[in-house]
């Protein structure tokens, strides 16, 4: 599809879009938000690339294989719920970690955070390979 | 009777036998995802790819018969995941019937696995197909140790998934139209579990399976009796359709012979299987309040599958369909172990189910070397394999007669155990149907035997040529490992069918499942 | 409340099953999606509807007041319903393929592997 329009919005969109999955992926910790609906925001973005411009073009763009970010965030969410089970607890069990950062204070990083940015990835990855492999079907 | 751990309700982190448990519960689910997702990872390399799929099903083997010696020592076993007590968290349990279940998952996993090696062509493995088969395995294994319904509705759709596109993979004319069949009737089947679960929800305000059998035991069916025996049947239709039961089954024969023979025996091993599990999870567990009604419903199915999938099979000419016929047939007989409701019929229904699968697994391994060296499944067109390949012959026999019900083979001692429990509570009908199926069943496999193995090779056919250039030792030694399984389930059935009779009592006291997960008093 | 989307229900799940039972491959699609749709809704319909009272503990107060809607249904819509994206996306797929190798959409001529 060539229109003008799509192609244009596009440019302008996609980092509005990048930068709001990030924002709502973060703002998943504690409120509505989360991996789920942060990766399925980041992948809109190259979604419309691979409409306005074609799937070669918006695998370009995206440069890794859809496929690698799912294997990628599977591993992250897996080995979040591994470092509990090390720990002695079950699977999955939260265990915090603390950051201190000069001139900002004390960061708390959690496991759940690892587990959400496996999330995050798988979802890109698995939303992408579907748009893409049903855009080059046609 | 083994002992029963009681759990305390916070954990102890340095308690080594608590460490042991969490890992080894959720080993046969981390296995097979790792597993994928190094396959996936490494997909540029076929090499790579096979050798972590191989290692990968062995490792899990081994996991899952560590997981049985476990709950063979210590009883019941459960972890809660996330460290979140168990009604509010997801809790993995492995009682007996769970962790067999796990172990033929690993069985059937390692001999179809080596046999995908060698069976399954390049374009399906740069594919993802050894991804998609850990994927599955960890869908089944997840449905096996799960001891929460919702999350059992979870592993479904991962096993479902996986299997959706493993049917599809290839994409050949055939291959599309049964896909369509199985997912339509597996989506269903999920949209009526999904149903249940939510009225289940409603009533009970828990979804954990213990929880359930203890909220019900307690007003045992006094609050909403109707309602409740609504749900049994959501149940039953939901998990009947996956187990592929009277009247549910049309999809199992249109789709099962579509793919590659190696996926049609993993489908045939495990899938079906994780529908009894769950129908016989479910009613030994919460749908206890009408049993005269639900279980005898049960046992009237078990006799209708097992008929209509044995005569569906006595009619078809085509290898891989009429296997597919007694996967539904042989359902019936787990399902009558769940109907007549003792521990003697359950822990036959346990053995036969194991035995099954291998049985199954391994005759469809069978017809594909059959089908690779005739270049067809088509029985009539198939001859003089006893003449040309005597020890795939062999195999074939075993595991045919095993199906049927021979001694000394597994099957005998499977069918044994359940008719007796079947005579002992006077169900003489059911007897009376298993047995004559049984019958038909040994005429099917004769027929097999008649057209494929003995009967001349076909003029008209030429395409022995096959046979040569193929290293067929690769190809019969996973056969050879699940016949071997099977003759020595039928030697030393004394200590496995003592196994699975501790299975069954188990099975029939859900106070000890009720206990292990929540402890002592919830 | 609970009447209106019991009768909603209902019609999703009669729609649903009238979609399953035609011929064309596109409609049964839509059919599926709506039944899952019909599903999810029976969740959240049965597990009691509790209006504007969030199960979130504030600021002030150390627990939650009594009437609260239950999280715990629309984790598990939620879930299914993520579940039910990624099946129709392969659904979706596996439907234009297989149009593409029978070269129509109407079921009735997808028996070849029946029995």
């Amino acid at each position: 599809m060539t229109s003008l329009i799509l192609r244009t919005t596009t440019r302008y969109l996609t980092p509005l879009l990048l930068i709001f999955s990030v924002f709502l992926f973060l703002r998943g910790h504690n409120q509505p938000g989360g991996g789920f609906a942060g990766g399925l925001v980041a992948a809109a973005p190259f979604a419309l690339f691979s409409i306005a411009f074609g799937a070669a073009e918006a695998r370009r763009v995206l440069q890794v294989e859809p496929r690698w970010l799912i294997g990628v965030g599977l591993l992250a969410a897996l080995a979040s719920g591994v470092i509990g089970l090390l720990g002695g607890y079950p699977f999955l069990t939260g265990t915090w970690g603390y950051l201190k950062l000069p001139g900002f204070g004390v960061l708390d990083i959690g496991t759940p955070l690892f587990f959400d940015l496996g999330v995050y990835l798988a979802v890109i990855g698995v939303t992408l390979s579907i748009i893409f492999a049903l855009e080059e079907a046609e | 009777m083994t002992s029963i751990r009681c759990r305390a309700q916070t954990f102890e982190a340095e308690h080594p036998e608590e460490f042991l448990m969490n890992v080894l519960l959720i080993l046969p689910i981390l296995i097979p995802m790792l597993t994928a997702v190094l396959a996936l990872l490494l997909q540029k390399s076929r090499s790579t790819q096979r050798a972590v799929s191989s290692i990968g099903a062995w490792t899990l083997f081994a996991a899952a018969a560590w997981l049985v010696v476990d709950v063979w020592r210590n009883g019941i076993q459960a972890a809660q995941m996330g460290n979140w007590p168990a009604p509010y968290g997801i809790t993995l349990v492995a009682d007996l019937f769970s962790a067999v279940m796990v172990l033929l998952a690993g069985i059937i996993a390692a001999a179809v696995g080596m046999y995908s090696l060698v069976s399954v062509d390049a374009q399906r493995e740069e594919f993802g197909y050894h991804s998609l088969y850990h994927f599955l395995l960890m869908g089944v294994c997840g449905a096996f140790l799960t001891g929460d319904l919702f999350n059992l509705y979870v592993w479904f759709e991962v096993m479902l998934m996986a299997s959706f596109v493993l049917m599809a993979l290839g994409g050949e004319r055939g291959q599309m139209e049964g896909a369509i069949k199985y997912v339509t009737l597996n989506l269903i089947s999920s949209a009526l579990f999904l149903s249940a679960l939510g009225l289940l929800y409603a009533i009970a305000g828990t979804l954990n399976m213990a929880d359930l059998a203890y909220k019900f035991s307690d007003v045992s069916a006094s609050q909403h009796p109707g309602l409740m025996t609504t749900l049994a049947i959501l149940f039953m239709l939901a998990f009947g359709i996956k187990a592929a039961v009277f009247p549910l089954f049309f999809w199992l024969p249109a789709s099962y012979h579509t793919p590659p023979v190696a996926v049609s025996a993993l489908f045939a091993g495990l899938l079906t299987k994780v529908g009894v599990y769950a129908l016989i999870r479910v009613f030994t567990l919460i749908f206890l309040q009408d049993v005269g009604y639900t279980h005898s419903l049960i046992l009237v199915i078990a006799g209708l599958t097992m008929v209509s999938g044995v005569l569906g099979a006595v009619a078809q000419y085509d290898f891989r369909r009429l296997l597919s016929f007694h996967i539904i047939s042989q359902i019936g007989y787990a399902l009558m172990g769940l109907g007549i409701f003792t521990a003697s019929a359950l822990g036959g229904a346990v053995f036969f189910i194991f035995h099954v699968s291998i049985a199954k697994a391994s005759l469809f391994l069978v017809s594909g070397v059959a089908q690779r060296l005739y270049r067809t499944c088509d029985l009539k067109r198939l001859g003089g394999l006893y003449q040309t390949q005597p020890m795939l012959a062999a195999l074939f026999l075993v595991s045919a007669m095993s199906l049927a019900g021979i001694p000394p083979f597994s099957g005998f001692f499977a069918k044994l155990g359940l008719v007796k429990a079947g005579l002992d509570t006077g169900q003489h009908v059911i007897v009376a149907v298993a047995l004559g199926v049984s019958l038909l069943t040994l005429f099917s496999m004769l027929k097999i035997w008649g057209e494929a193995f003995w009967k001349p090779i076909p003029d008209q056919s030429g395409t022995t040529g096959g046979l040569s250039g193929v290293r067929l030792s690769n190809w019969l030694f996973p056969i050879a490992i699940l016949s071997a399984i099977s003759v020595v389930l039928g030697l030393g059935a004394g200590p496995a069918f003592n196994f699975a009779l501790q299975a069954g009592e188990q099975l029939m006291d859900p106070s000890l499942y009720i206990q292990a997960v929540l402890g002592g008093a919830p | 409340m609970e009447v209106i989307l019991a009768f909603v229900i209902g019609g999703l799940f009669a729609l649903a099953i009238y979609m399953l039972l035609r011929r064309s491959l596109v409609k049964l699609l839509i059919g599926l999606a709506l039944l899952s749709h019909a599903a999810n809704l029976l969740i959240f319909t049965a597990a009691k509807l509790t209006r504007g009272r969030p199960p979130v503990i504030g600021m002030e107060t150390a627990a939650l007041e009594p009437p609260f809607a239950d999280p715990l249904p629309q984790a598990l819509i939620l879930t299914a319903i993520v579940i039910s994206f990624g099946v129709m996306a392969f659904a979706l797929a596996l439907a234009f393929r297989a149009y593409r190798s029978v070269g129509t959409d109407d079921l009735d001529q997808m028996q070849s592997t029946d029995v």
